[in-house]
């Protein structure tokens, strides 16, 4: 059985001169050509990827390479500004918008040398959890066609297409999921509101991390909700997670939400003894809806702690069950306020409407924006509404700080970290989550997930096991305000313990010229 | 409380962003049935919250030009342009009356 392997491999290997930056950026790009289907990028940066690991190249043979970063595929979510490449947001509004700049933490991966292979795929400007509804369509979950997954699926008639069985990568991060999983890349970045990073982190069969709000520069991010919103690291291991946050956070003065304490990149222990460790386990995450598999696997990972030593107590976080309504009106309420500069004007669509300046902007934003974005625009607006205000964002403010608050109790009495579910179920067939709308299937998908975006808190999600069906699940885990070191290093500790299965993929078999051959390689750390 | 047709256009003209069909207008019914779960929650004498970083005082650059001189990078973007200028269509006149309007809530 594959490992996780031991760290610095495909770095190792970059090194000692065993692959080269061009061969291994060659190979992303031919893999991510042979998974089209996924429907994983939006854009593939062929030729300025190909540069980059040329000017990589060029830096190990005089042995001189940037650092661990240098000469490693990534790619990053399409709500990210790079300069010189396309950033649609998966919107129609957006089609055609050449960014004139880099995101600052586009920038630091560049500067390290990281090799940028594309853009990926998502909910039109993140609002989703499906990574379905976007402007190129559907992304698909590389598990649908793994051998786990199709072992169990029950075999259908034969005029069935087996295509239509595929499942979704969840969302709104899922182009960045799905080509981590599918090893198109080695690291990408997602964006993180509700969850939107590790919900599909989770259904993909990835580590999804979503830092603490303030630790990573939002400058270049399209934003969503601003007081919400952080970039999102996508990596196959927790210590590759812990490589890419060392190379992304810290202040940024181009963006004034970011702290001003120094940030110390780090490296994760390997922990052996967790008796010192106080894990919590909210109880209302055990929420309406959850799987029974789930629980299962939740109260088994709540055992292995204890069993190892670690002390696992029940916790109680009373507000969890506001979170999402509070989040649907802050959300709504940003947005309305973050839509507002799409008029056309400056960048993007724009309408051939021509009577007047409102009504310019009003067909532009007809045009451009989908349902879903248009909906939470208005509902924002109402909420907003001076004889609406203090009713509704003004007390979603309120009971925004209870259950902040909830957390700070929690940690103060002592506990480290929590352990919760990270979705309620796995993943489901495209088939069938469209049948619900966008709205209703975010409010269920990200209620595990979205109290962390409104407490600020560091949360990642750590693949756990397969389901009945074949399908990826993972566990979350909670931390302390910027205590991303201990979060990770618990983490670690758990995914050495569950030793989550490689996803056995045709298409990587056949890439499989050794680079990837060796679990070992699949990571970069 | 249902939602007005008066509210309804007015939000159609804050937003500027139009309700396309019954389904949109639903759509706001429901999302302002979901948000009113909210007055469930006692909040008496707690403050809102901004930010999670509140406590923090949020950092301040000098007040000094340190880039600039892109003009051409920004209006490279622009679909309407004329030398330094994005063009706009004639301003200061307000969206269309609803009985005027191109909109779906004309019929309600």
């Amino acid at each position: 059985p594959r490992h996780r392997g031991s760290r610095f491999q495909v770095s190792a290997a970059l090194q000692e001169g065993r692959v080269s930056p061009t061969e291994l950026c060659q190979r992303c790009l031919s893999l991510i050509r042979s998974t089209r289907f996924l429907n994983a990028y939006i854009t593939v940066a062929e030729e300025t990827a190909l540069k980059q690991a040329e000017e990589s190249e060029k830096r190990y043979g005089r042995g001189q390479p940037l650092g661990v970063l240098d000469g490693i595929p990534i790619a990053v979510k399409d709500n990210f500004n790079t300069a010189g490449i396309e950033t649609t947001c998966a919107s129609n509004m957006l089609k055609g918008y050449i960014s004139p700049y880099n995101a600052t933490v586009v920038q630091k991966l560049l500067d390290q040398g990281a090799v940028l292979l594309g853009k990926t795929n998502l909910d039109e400007f993140a609002m989703g959890s499906g990574s379905t509804d976007g402007a190129f369509g559907p992304v698909r979950n590389p598990w649908s066609y793994s051998r786990q997954y199709k072992e169990k699926s029950v075999p259908k008639s034969h005029s069935e297409d087996k295509e239509s069985d595929w499942v979704i990568t969840g969302g709104s991060s899922g182009g960045s999921a799905a080509a981590v999983s599918s090893f198109t890349c080695f690291a990408a970045l997602g964006s993180d509101t509700g969850g939107s990073t590790r919900n599909p982190a989770a259904h993909c069969g990835v580590v999804g991390l979503k830092p603490t709000y303030g630790l990573i520069s939002r400058h270049g991010l399209v934003p969503l909700v601003n007081s919400m919103d952080v970039p999102g690291i996508l990596t196959r291991c927790v210590d590759d997670a812990a490589i890419v946050l060392g190379s992304l956070a810290g202040h940024d003065p181009k963006d004034s939400t970011t702290i001003q304490d120094d940030f110390k990149p780090f490296e994760l222990p390997s922990l052996t003894d967790v008796s010192k460790l106080s894990i919590g386990i909210p109880k209302e995450y055990h929420a309406p809806g959850l799987s029974s598999e789930i629980l299962s696997l939740w109260s088994k990972a709540a055992d292995l702690f204890k069993n190892a030593g670690a002390k696992v107590i029940e916790v109680s976080l009373p507000h969890t069950r506001y979170s999402i309504v509070c989040y649907h009106v802050l959300c709504t309420a940003e947005v309305a306020s973050n839509m507002a500069r799409f008029d056309g004007l400056e960048y993007g669509h724009r309408s051939d409407m021509n009577q007047s300046t409102e009504s310019m902007y009003a067909a532009t934003r007809r045009e451009g924006f989908n349902d879903v974005v248009r909906g939470r625009i208005l509902s924002g607006n109402y909420f907003l509404l001076k004889q609406n205000y203090e009713d509704y964002f003004i007390k979603a403010q309120k009971v925004r700080r209870l259950i902040a608050d909830d957390f700070v109790k929690v940690f103060g009495s002592g506990v480290h970290v929590l352990l919760t579910p990270t979705t309620l179920s796995d993943a489901v067939p495209y088939k069938e989550f469209i049948k619900e709308d966008n709205r209703t299937r975010s409010t269920q998908d990200d209620i595990l997930t979205q109290a962390a975006n409104m407490a600020g808190l560091p949360a990642i999600n750590v693949p756990t096991a397969l389901s009945e069906r074949g399908l990826p699940v993972g566990l979350q885990f909670i931390g302390r305000s910027f205590q991303e070191k201990q979060l990770l290093t618990v983490a670690k500790w758990f995914e050495k313990q569950v030793k989550f299965p490689m996803i056995q993929l045709e298409e990587v078999k056949r890439h499989d010229h050794g680079i990837f051959q060796h679990q070992k390689s699949a990571s970069f750390s | 409380h249902r939602v007005t047709v008066d509210v309804l256009d007015r939000l159609e003209q804050l937003a500027l962003v139009d309700f396309r069909d019954a389904e949109g207008v639903q759509r706001l019914q429901k999302a302002i049935q979901f948000a009113d779960q909210l007055h469930e929650v006692n909040t008496d004498g707690v403050e809102p919250m901004d930010s999670v970083l509140e406590d923090r005082c949020l950092y301040l650059r000098e007040d000094d030009v340190t880039e600039g001189n892109c003009t051409k990078e920004l209006l490279r973007n622009a679909r309407e342009k004329v030398e330094e200028y994005f063009v706009a269509p004639p301003g200061n006149i307000p969206l269309p009356k609803l009985e005027e309007r191109e909109t779906f809530l004309q019929g309600s």
